[in-house]
């Protein structure tokens, strides 16, 4: 196959006035992936501790409402959902908040719209896994908890919860892993994070290997830096006699 | 010497078989590159877009149509011809803007007839034919909008298709003239209308032709008008593989007989003149001064 190899082309200035290089936009899609995601993350994760928390209790309305969310975020596919968030619910707002919405700037309706989406449906999931981790545990916890006099809550708080989310750090990390490379995804209502810019970079300098192997080895740092800070956190957190722990 | 000669057997053998092997490939002289793969496998793979109306796309029955696309079919049988071949089987293969470059180069298409525009960039990646069409960057808006040139859009946000040149030339203007326009870069072109259609942008900037190809699908084609001084002109052309001369002959002939003898001006008005599927809206996108030319005189020069 007749293919010219130009790996000088990340230091190219880009044909759009200006002096920033491919590698400048390459930077700048690597920012905005990495900042998409771990602000997603981090709402993921506090919407997933509660409703997978939600999913455990008593109350059956409550409970019932967790289920729902996690239903709703989890079986439709995310980029469904993003184009829900970004297309179709600005025309639902009242036209006044919708058009203000639309006449904002680009960027900040892309990244806005993305991060919802991406946290909403990482929710789900990371509900899922703390249900699945609280439900893990001794049955006799939670009612030695309430013997003990602690309310529901409490019992959650001190006895339940910080078992339940040592035991789920493994998947958490999966999940930590998924946001990066779901992020992707937002390049399709034109947010310029590392996958666009690859693509972009394709478009204007007809190099589609250099662009896809930098994607590539881009995405493969993020995820090599997440896995090591989550092993980290692992056996930070491990307690000696329990799973895991020595 | 008769034991020299039954020595020598095997070797008058074996130099037999060479020189029959050496012979075959001389026999075939003109065949090489894409011309030998269509003749040994009976096919020619087609490269077409799915919304790139009116050059390539699917109409209402899902059937790929469009002004390129009815070019790309002579070319087919001036192949076919060329071969002498008695059938030749047609491939269709779908391609994106992003994928139509590698796709051509390793062999799943032959020929793309699209709408791709033929610069130096690609020229070093891919080979393209004659010129089969002509556009202009210009802007879509809406006729209430107000907005009557580019210079209108300052401070305003202006969506465009990513990876196509009206970026380029979008961000660049916007760089040396400190518009400080929001340049939006939407994913094809469809999605980049239902932005403008939606309010998100005022206005579109992108290839003349494909503006009204965007109108015809509308919901009100009238809402609509597209206006401003063209910021460019690009010649699209059909792409194939690089460095293969023989086939690129065959196709700028079969091209250059089609435009000179005026069958590639028909073709030009059954799809800008007349009503055309899906809605059977009429584009009425006259024959511009530089197509005329091109029809005059085919070439497969690139703009940039």
């Amino acid at each position: 196959m007749a293919y010219n190899w130009n790996w000088g082309v990340f230091l190219q200035v880009t044909p759009t006035g200006g002096e920033e290089s491919y590698l400048d936009w390459m930077a700048y899609g690597f920012k905005m992936t990495v900042g998409l995601s771990l602000s997603a993350w981090v709402l993921a994760l506090l919407f997933g501790a509660v409703i997978g928390v939600l999913r455990t209790v008593p109350n059956r309305w409550l409970a019932g409402f967790a289920t729902a969310w996690v239903e709703i975020f989890r079986n439709i596919p995310l980029l469904v959902q993003l184009f829900l968030w970004y297309f179709v619910l600005p025309e639902l707002l009242p036209p006044t908040l919708g058009d203000a919405f639309k006449q904002s700037h680009p960027v900040f309706q892309q990244f806005f719209a993305s991060m919802l989406c991406l946290a909403l449906f990482t929710s789900a999931r990371v509900a899922e896994q703390v249900r699945s981790g609280i439900e893990s545990l001794p049955r006799g916890q939670k009612n030695a908890g309430l013997a003990m006099g602690f309310t529901l809550p409490q019992t959650y708080r001190f006895v339940l919860l910080p078992m339940a989310f040592r035991i789920v750090v493994p998947p958490l990390t999966s999940e930590f892993l998924n946001i990066f490379k779901n992020s992707a995804v937002c390049s399709t209502i034109g947010l310029l994070e590392l996958a666009a810019q690859g693509r972009q970079l394709v478009d204007y300098t007809a190099q589609p290997y250099e662009s896809f192997i930098a994607v590539t080895l881009a995405y493969l740092v993020i995820n090599v830096v997440v896995m090591a800070g989550m092993r980290w956190l692992e056996a930070r957190v491990r307690i000696p006699g329990f799973i895991g722990g020595k | 010497m008769t034991t020299l000669r039954t020595l020598c057997r095997p070797f008058l053998a074996l130099s037999a078989v060479a020189a029959a092997l050496l012979a075959s490939p001389a026999q075939a002289q003109e065949l090489t590159g894409t011309l030998k793969k269509i003749k040994d496998t009976g096919t020619i793979s087609l490269g077409h877009r799915e919304s790139s109306i009116p050059f390539s796309y699917y109409d209402d029955k899902q059937q790929v149509v469009g002004y390129s696309h009815e070019l790309m079919l002579k070319v087919v049988d001036a192949v076919k011809a060329e071969l002498k071949l008695q059938s030749l089987n047609i491939k269709l293969m779908p391609v994106t803007s992003s994928n139509r470059i590698t796709l051509v180069q390793n062999g799943s298409v032959d020929i793309e007839c699209g709408s791709t525009t033929n610069n130096a960039e690609r020229q070093k990646q891919v080979g393209f034919s004659n010129t089969i069409f002509i556009i202009g960057t210009r802007l879509m808006t809406r006729k209430t909008s107000g907005i009557q040139d580019f210079a209108d859009l300052a401070g305003k946000n202006v969506v465009t298709t990513a990876g196509t040149t009206s970026e380029r030339l979008l961000r660049r203007m916007n760089e040396e003239k400190q518009m400080k326009m929001n340049i939006i870069s939407a994913k094809d072109h469809g999605e980049s209308f239902l932005t403008l259609e939606t309010g998100r942008a005022v206005a579109f900037m992108m290839d003349d032709a494909l503006l009204y190809g965007e109108m015809a699908k509308a919901k009100r084609a009238s809402d609509w008008v597209v206006v401003g001084t063209p910021q460019s002109f690009e010649a699209y052309g059909c792409m194939m593989r690089k460095d293969d001369p023989a086939f690129k002959k065959v196709v700028d002939a079969a091209l250059a007989r089609a435009m000179t003898s005026g069958e590639a001006e028909k073709i030009y008005a059954r799809w800008f003149q007349q009503p055309i599927p899906p809605k059977g809206l009429n584009l009425g996108f006259p024959l511009s001064e530089a197509m005329q030319q091109i029809y005059k005189a085919p070439n497969d020069k690139a703009f940039e």
